[in-house]
């Protein structure tokens, strides 16, 4: 210790190349100053009084000051004032030589901006003793000057760093159809770093995809399983993929490259602005919320699954839940940034203040904003943390949202034009496999087809389901005449797909090109015993849940056939060129 | 925050208890509990949370880390002592179906 501090004193006095500036108006007590300084080895400058002073100050650019307080022209508080101004961020130590005893004066010293006071008569060794001090507190008040300078660059590159990784990330998982009319958000600039990821997207179908996710941790590690999964999700999406297998190739992926410890909490949703549904997948997200604008009431979508990438698939379920709504219900997701937003009083904004914002919602028009501002009202000074994230659907008309297609690829020369195959489904790949992104994808080589994949995927999901659950399941369409009636059909569905042991679905796709245009040609059949078409004709003049399916393929085709017992079913879909 | 553990005597169940918020700070302190214990891996693992006030997501992932290194699927890892917050994070990410919660 002692060893150290007196290498730290001989290497103070080396350093010869500290510049001290004397200004006093009495020239012996300034030549005496000068002497006893020089003699300690430093370089040394004087000036007779304040304005001087700062001349020196200006030209010489002193590293401490020796100042008189009481001088003419321009006393050495002023001049401590104005260089202490001069010197802006760096430490320039002023020490108030003076005669003056009281402490009043000497408190003036310090309040001008001195640093210290030196009585006279002076005495070398507390003078050495001062400048070393003050040396070492300028040396290190530079130090951290640097070191702040340093983080506050790094602080920088690292923004700046995000910002293009956020770029690259927007490429992969651009904004989908966040911006679709029915859709509000709440999410940070930059909420990839938070690890809260939103992604919404149409389905060739028509129906529209959500998903709300939360990785744990902060930073790149978040970031990184973003990508994979916006990836997923859109690619999947656009294919006319179902809800569960965008979910199960997610969660494998993430299984697969985050390592233990790390997961996603995450909720999707699935809209039908036909059937006016909702399907919801909610693993480890709090609790979502329906606003049921009639009633007023609100349902919550539980957590009921693990998080995604915590287990692999094969304990993995991609179970839903599905929920009839009306138009203009709204549905919320947030992550718990919202519920743990907190207050100077160090509680959490929580589920029952957020409840309370929906029980005493008057415009339920306004309810998003109506929520961030609750949120930020109770957070007050303390200010909101950036990763809140908070979404809206609203349930609405088809109609709203026609404009929202994907662009397209039109030309005649190129693709497959002419080809026919015939694809055959037995009960075990039925119960577990959903052929119609495998179709779809094949009769989107044909890229003039493609600007119609929403219609073209909604033929044959029409038809499928048509021949699966009417032609082989045997279920009953009047079943799903009410809403009771229409769970209760999707259960028993479920119950006897999974029980399917004989029976077959056959589809035949042909497709045909022609000065015009071309002919698409779709035919189903399946093994089950068909129906008296004549009656189902005449049902379809009824508007119930029921016979949707047939009215809509009628709408969109040039003709529709029943062949034979009415379990063959064959649709001629024929395009035009665009002018 | 604060942790403890304790083997039992006949090397069998270790007991790690945790005190204050359970969250990102405590990663090394955790990790230490259950790695120091020697080659023997206990059979069962018990996670005191008695006065743990707090729990968050990458607490989540400190158990899962345990859970592999307790033998995966096969693991014994019993959570007890909750309080209701920490009871409704662990409902939540539905980790009952990992744990054996109490």
């Amino acid at each position: 210790m002692h060893f150290a501090d007196g290498a730290m004193d001989a290497q103070e006095h080396q350093d010869t190349s500290l510049r001290i500036l004397v200004a006093d108006d009495n020239t012996s007590d300034r030549m005496i100053l000068r002497a006893i300084v020089r003699k300690q080895g430093y370089e040394v400058y004087t000036a007779q009084d304040g304005s001087e002073a700062v001349e020196a100050f200006k030209r010489y650019r002193p590293h401490i000051v020796l100042m008189d307080a009481l001088m003419p022209n321009m006393d050495g508080f002023e001049a401590a004032r104005q260089i202490k101004q001069m010197a802006g961020e760096e430490l320039v130590p002023v020490i108030f030589l003076t005669s003056l005893k009281d402490t009043h004066s000497l408190v003036d010293c310090l309040e001008a901006g001195g640093d210290d006071f030196l009585s006279k008569p002076y005495n070398p060794t507390i003078l050495q003793a001062k400048i070393n001090a003050f040396n070492r507190m300028r040396r290190m008040h530079h130090v951290l000057q640097q070191q702040r300078d340093e983080i506050s660059l790094h602080n920088k590159r690292l923004l700046h760093e995000q910002h293009v990784a956020k770029r690259v990330f927007d490429n992969v998982a651009h904004s989908g159809c966040l911006d679709a009319s029915n859709i509000k958000h709440l999410l940070s600039p930059l909420a990839v770093f938070n690890g809260d990821v939103l992604l919404a997207s149409r389905t060739p179908s028509g129906n529209m995809f959500v998903l709300l996710g939360d990785f744990t941790g902060h930073g790149l590690p978040a970031a990184i399983g973003a990508m994979p999964m916006a990836e997923i999700f859109y690619s999947m999406a656009s294919k006319g993929y179902a809800m569960g297998d965008v979910l199960r190739e997610i969660n494998q992926r993430l299984k697969r490259i985050l390592p233990t410890g790390f997961f996603c909490c995450a909720a999707m949703l699935d809209f039908n602005f036909n059937k006016k549904t909702v399907e919801v997948w909610n693993g480890g997200l709090p609790d979502g919320l329906i606003f049921h604008s009639e009633s007023r009431l609100l349902t919550q979508l539980k957590s009921a699954h693990l998080p995604l990438g915590v287990v692999g698939n094969e304990r993995f379920s991609d179970e839903t839940e599905r929920y009839t709504l009306r138009d203009d219900d709204r549905v919320y997701l947030y992550s718990d940034g919202i519920l743990e937003a907190g207050n100077a009083e160090d509680q959490m904004f929580g589920e029952e203040r957020l409840h309370e914002v929906f029980s005493r919602c008057i415009n339920p028009e306004r309810l998003f904003e109506t929520i961030g501002e609750a949120v930020n009202e109770f957070a007050g000074q303390q200010g909101v943390k950036d990763d809140l994230t908070l979404v809206e659907i609203r349930m609405c008309d088809v109609a709203e949202l026609v404009d929202l297609a994907e662009p397209f690829v039109s030309s005649r020369k190129y693709g497959p034009s002419d080809w026919s195959f015939t694809y055959t489904l037995y009960p075990n790949t039925l119960k577990t496999y959903n052929p119609l992104p495998l179709l779809l994808q094949v009769i989107m080589e044909v890229p003039a087809l493609r600007r119609f994949s929403g219609q073209i995927y909604m033929l044959l999901s029409e038809l499928f389901s048509n021949s699966l659950e009417h032609g082989l399941l045997r279920l009953n369409s009047q079943a799903k005449s009410d809403i009771v009636g229409f769970s209760e059909y999707y259960t028993e569905r479920d119950r006897r797909l999974a029980s399917l042991e004989d029976g077959r679905i056959v589809f035949h796709i042909d497709h045909r090109l022609n000065q015009d245009g071309g002919v698409l040609k779709i035919r189903i059949e399946d093994s089950g015993e068909g129906f008296n078409v004549d009656a189902l004709h005449s049902s379809l003049a009824q508007k119930g849940y029921a016979g949707r399916g047939l009215a809509l393929i009628h709408s969109l085709c040039e003709s529709v056939r029943f062949i034979g017992m009415g379990n063959k079913v064959e649709l001629v879909f024929k395009w035009r060129f665009e002018e | 925050m604060a942790i403890w553990s304790q083997l039992s005597n006949d090397g069998k169940e270790l007991t790690i208890r945790i005190q204050g918020r359970f969250d990102f700070s405590a990663h090394q302190d955790f990790r230490e509990a259950y790695e120091s214990v020697g080659e023997k891996l206990p059979r069962v693992f018990i996670i005191d949370m008695k006065e743990t006030t707090y729990l968050d997501s990458s607490a989540l992932g400190m158990l899962l880390l345990l859970r592999d290194y307790a033998g995966g699927d096969g693991a014994d890892i019993r959570i007890v002592n909750c309080n209701m917050d920490v009871k409704k994070i662990l409902i939540i990410s539905n980790f009952g179906q990992l744990f054996n919660i109490s």
